[in-house]
């Protein structure tokens, strides 16, 4: 019925399109898992419920909060409306200090408190997050 | 003062010869003679060298701390040592789109005279292809990112530069990285012309491919300089984040090499044209838009710069455009007719490469996926999320593993057609005994993940074909066999890397001691020095093994005057089968360091086994030289 060539074609075609859904699905259905939404502490205080997934904070290190001993150490983060605490231990980043922007991923234990798995400070000195920056703006 | 106008108004003068090259191309394009006006080839010359007394201009510039210059004052600081003061010079925005401009004049420049036996039409569309760029540049560098901008009062003192950059290898990091991105605008240029002349053919493959190795072979070794940098500088202690910014390098990286292998089938026969104008076109604007990405400051990555949305918007702008024109010019003029009528069979070199390309362009989807998604998410429902390495291993690795077992045997098909009765028996035995390697590492150590036990045995196996090719006496292909040893050796060292690599975070006081199961760090004192832009506080300590011997590694803090960061400089020990890295960070001037020490294994054969592969594209290019 049909040429040699068409039949090729349509063999072509058909594994081409197969395997580009195939894989754009695998790719869409590990984001799903995989991703880590961000948070300020204002929203944390409006979350309806805790889950136990990993989630990133920003905001800027309140001051005179850092707290350090031989295996942790504690600070508060603040969008200077909410406030959260954190406990890390792990190696942090050199642009982490009080009153500067950070950013801190791990597991939310309640409301109030995370438990940090790691930390990351932005490069450039006059960074300030945007919740920071937008908590500023309001006031 | 001087240095900084002549920069500027030979940079207008460079915009103009772009205006004038064109309507003079224009009029040469329909004469039937075979050779290119005098004209314009020295014109393209002037443009170039314009552009280049504009770049030394600001460079001149930057060495005489002229603070009356917006970009010198934002960047440069007179303690700065020299080196980094002329490095400054692209080590900012305004400055790195003029050493992005210089790139692109030099190539045209350059691609004009080193193509001769060319066609001329092909020739002339080649440059007018690539002028619309340079204007678009142009355009973008005098409007939103001039580097000559006047301050008045004329400052004192400048800003400085951020200390993290100031570093030999992220000094010259940049302008490899380019030469690399703008390499590909030639092939862009190039291929959209051959579209429209209808020159899609094997002597076009054998002539872009020069340019092709030229820009994949600095973009290996820009995102290489990036990768070490980000080893030692960030104390991240790692060689790849998959952060954005490490992105957006990688994809235009992945389509050139699809392309460089797509482009040895079109060397050999008339096929899959629209597939590698495709990738030509596809390279460039994932180029671009890695510009656009870093630029803009729409990232949300951990190592963004200033930014500004207006040159971001700018770009975008530009990128549509180009897109628009590449495919106003693909859909009008190419035409698939002229393909040779050739029988592929499934066991033949056109059919593997053809899943080489496969695999690359899945492994593109899922940076690109993983990339860009974040940015939609952000901007439809305003959900900030980031995508992190669990995505990226979960979707590549399954993957390498097929990946790498085409690899073992596809450099042996040929073209068309092969026999596949021929197994030689030493390809058996290494099989064999990569497994029994993989089986004692396996039993000896006992790894965590299933995925990298499984992977194990075929890199190794990669690992001992590849090897065995590279010392065969047969020196045909050779760059070929240089790129793929380089490959696989490049993933058995990151996984034995991840495999044999541990790390212990603690805070120590002076004179503490921590030890840890097969050692101890001891932190004995605190020593004070002063650089010349910088005081350092510097950590001795000593690391014990678990024979007791003992190194000393000496951390850095370094507290820059301007702008005032600290930064931290790792110590480490290099040997053969591992680093022993050390980094050290003080938190709010407390008497306690945050010390993090780490035991790379492998990390030196990560970095050489890179060259390895980045000098097969360097052979295969200065090869094509010496034959001609």
């Amino acid at each position: 019925m049909y040429g040699k060539k068409v039949k090729l074609r349509v063999l072509f075609l058909f594994l081409v399109i197969t395997t580009l859904v195939l894989s754009i699905y695998l790719i869409l259905k590990s984001l799903e898992e995989n991703v880590v939404y961000f948070l300020s502490p204002t929203e944390i205080r409006n979350l309806a419920e805790i889950k136990e997934e990993k989630i990133r904070i920003g905001g800027m290190v309140k001051n005179q909060s850092i707290i350090i001993n031989s295996n942790e150490i504690n600070f508060i983060i603040t969008d200077l409306k909410n406030e959260i605490n954190v406990s890390y231990s792990g190696s942090i980043p050199n642009l982490f200090s009080e009153g500067k922007g950070v950013v801190a991923e791990g597991y939310l234990r309640d409301r109030n408190f995370l438990s940090a798995t790691k930390i990351l400070a932005k490069h450039d000195e006059n960074y300030m997050p945007p919740e920071v920056k937008e908590a500023l703006g309001d006031k | 003062m001087l240095a900084n106008q002549i920069g500027y108004y030979s940079l207008i003068l460079g915009l103009i010869s772009s205006i004038i090259i064109i309507p003079i191309s224009l009029k040469n394009y329909p004469q039937n003679n075979e050779t290119i006006n005098r004209k314009i080839i020295s014109l393209s010359f002037f443009q170039f060298f314009f552009v280049l007394v504009s770049f030394i201009g600001l460079v001149f510039s930057f060495i005489n701390s002229d603070f009356g210059n917006e970009t010198v004052y934002n960047n440069s600081h007179t303690t700065k040592p020299l080196f980094y003061k002329i490095s400054g010079t692209w080590g900012n925005h305004e400055g790195s789109l003029l050493l992005w401009l210089l790139v692109l004049t030099f190539f045209i420049f350059l691609f004009l005279v080193k193509s001769k036996s060319q066609p001329k039409k092909y020739r002339i569309l080649t440059l007018l292809f690539q002028q619309i760029i340079i204007i678009g540049f142009f355009i973008f560098v005098l409007k939103t990112s001039n580097p000559f901008n006047y301050l008045f009062p004329t400052p004192k003192e400048g800003l400085g530069l951020n200390p993290i950059l100031q570093d030999p290898a992220l000094a010259i990091h940049p302008p490899i990285l380019y030469l690399g991105f703008v390499g590909s605008s030639v092939v862009f240029s190039s291929s959209l012309a051959a579209v429209v002349q209808g020159y899609i053919s094997k002597s076009w493959a054998n002539h872009i491919k020069i340019w092709i190795l030229i820009s994949w072979f600095f973009l290996t070794i820009g995102i290489l300089l990036g990768s070490i940098w980000a080893y030692y500088e960030l104390g991240w202690g790692g060689f790849w984040f998959w952060d954005p910014v490490e992105n957006v390098s990688l994809m235009p990286w992945l389509s050139l090499t699809a392309l460089l292998h797509c482009i040895l089938v079109l060397e050999k026969k008339t096929i899959l044209t629209s597939w590698t104008i495709t990738l030509s076109i596809s390279t460039f604007v994932l180029s671009v838009s890695g510009t656009f990405l870093v630029r803009s400051g729409i990232l949300n990555s951990v190592h963004t710069f200033a930014n500004d949305p207006e040159r971001g918007l700018f770009i975008l702008f530009f990128l549509f455009f180009l897109i628009f024109l590449a495919l106003i010019v693909f859909f009008v003029f190419h035409k698939n007719g002229n393909h040779e009528t050739v029988k592929i069979n499934f066991l033949s070199k056109e059919t593997s490469i053809l899943i080489n390309n496969w695999f690359m362009m899945y492994f593109l989807s899922v940076v690109l996926i993983g990339t860009l998604y974040p940015i939609f998410l952000e901007v439809l429902t305003n959900e900030k999320i980031s995508v992190g390495p669990p995505f990226y291993n979960k979707l590549i690795l399954p993957f390498l593993v097929p990946f790498l077992i085409f690899m073992t045997f596809v450099p042996y098909l040929r073209w068309i057609k092969s026999e596949y009765n021929k197994i030689k028996i030493d390809i058996i035995l290494l099989f064999i005994l990569s497994f029994i390697v993989s089986f004692l590492l396996f039993k000896q150590f006992g790894f965590e993940s299933l995925m990298i036990s499984i992977l194990i045995p075929f890199t190794f196996y990669l690992f001992l074909i590849t090897a065995k090719d590279l010392l065969s006496k047969n020196k045909k292909n050779f760059s070929q066999k240089v790129s793929h040893f380089g490959f696989s050796f490049l993933v058995l060292s990151i996984l034995l890397n991840s495999i044999f690599s541990s790390e212990i975070i603690i805070n120590l006081k002076e004179g503490e001691t921590f030890s840890f199961q097969g050692g101890a760090i001891k932190f004995h004192s605190l020593e004070e020095n002063n650089g010349k832009n910088y005081k350092s506080i510097i950590g001795n300590f000593e690391i014990y093994d678990d024979k007791n011997q003992s190194i000393k590694l000496m951390p850095e803090l370094r507290i820059y005057n301007q702008p005032s960061i600290v930064t931290s400089e790792a110590d480490i020990k290099t040997t053969l089968f591992y680093d022993k890295f050390l980094v050290m960070n003080s938190v709010k001037n407390n008497e306690y360091f945050n010390v993090r020490y780490q035991l790379k294994s492998f990390m030196i054969w990560i970095w050489i086994s890179t060259l390895i592969l980045a000098l097969g594209g360097f052979l295969s290019f200065t090869k094509r030289l010496y034959e001609k």
